[in-house]
């Protein structure tokens, strides 16, 4: 699977991205971790291969959410949908 | 097809049928930028906030303007991806939130299956266990008392199509059909 990792000063929490290319809500939450310098894993979900929605779609319910974008999540335990900032804020304490 | 022409034919879309296009100028045009690329990239303009199996028969409903803009639009204020925004949200009386996935887990699942042999040893049920689900509303049939128009959708327009009348000019038709004999 094809993660990029974007750097940034605050690595207290591992945070993974799951979100769209082309999708308006997953920039802004990138842009939102990245204005916060916090360290992020990301991938874009409609650029992998069919085999990784799969695994990616899997992967978010086994953790009790829908398979939607962008999925935000913190320490492997810790999902958020949607760019809820107070709940992003809370979960990476910033 | 260039980015003036999304634009032109969201906005299009938006006037014909009483809604308004997210307002937030760099937001909507990240949204148009994404619907220029699923046009280039599928064929067809599906929607730039869901995965896209780049199949039309397993697309179809997430085609912009998605089978799930009008109901969300009524309950939310907006569409799945904040593109179209009712009047309220416009003038800032009611916030812009994330809104729910309203498309049915089995269309989702089905679009991502395209990939032969996943998700098989999966059962259905481990993946009901999700989110806040949006209400669902049955379709009906509404007419225009004023042109005529007819549409078969869960509410009614805010504007009709065709001559421009508001909401309150639609009435429903209710049809009932007698078993006997």
């Amino acid at each position: 699977m094809n993660k990029i990792k974007v750097p940034g000063k605050n690595n207290k929490h591992k945070v993974l991205i799951y979100a769209i290319s082309t999708c308006a809500w997953c920039k802004m939450t990138k842009k939102f971790l990245s204005d916060n310098s916090v360290e992020y894993e990301c991938v874009d979900v409609d650029l992998s291969s069919d085999e990784d929605h799969e695994k990616i779609r899997q992967d978010i319910e086994s953790k009790g959410a829908p398979p939607s974008y962008p999925t935000i999540i913190v320490d492997g335990k810790t999902v958020i949908t949607g760019f809820r900032k107070d709940l992003i804020k809370k979960a990476l304490e910033i | 097809m260039t980015l003036d022409k999304v634009r032109q034919r969201a906005e299009s879309d938006a006037k014909t049928y009483g809604y308004y296009l997210n307002p937030d100028a760099d937001f909507l045009r990240d949204l148009l930028e994404g619907l220029k690329k699923n046009e280039e990239r599928y064929g067809y303009p599906s929607c730039p906030c869901r995965v896209a199996s780049g199949k039309l028969e397993l697309d179809r409903d997430i085609i912009c303007p998605c089978d799930y803009r009008d109901p969300d639009v009524a309950e939310f204020g907006t569409c799945y991806c904040a593109l179209y925004i009712r009047k309220d949200v416009l003038e800032g009386k009611t916030p812009i939130a994330p809104v729910p996935e309203r498309r049915p887990q089995e269309k989702q699942v089905r679009a991502y299956a395209v990939a032969p042999e996943v998700g098989v040893e999966k059962p259905p049920e481990a993946a009901k266990a999700v989110s806040p689900e949006p209400s669902q509303v049955k379709k009906r049939l509404w007419y225009c008392r004023q042109c005529g128009y007819v549409v078969y959708r869960e509410d009614p327009p805010y504007v009709c199509p065709i001559c421009k009348a508001k909401r309150e000019m639609f009435a429903e038709i209710v049809v009932s059909a007698s078993a006997s004999g």
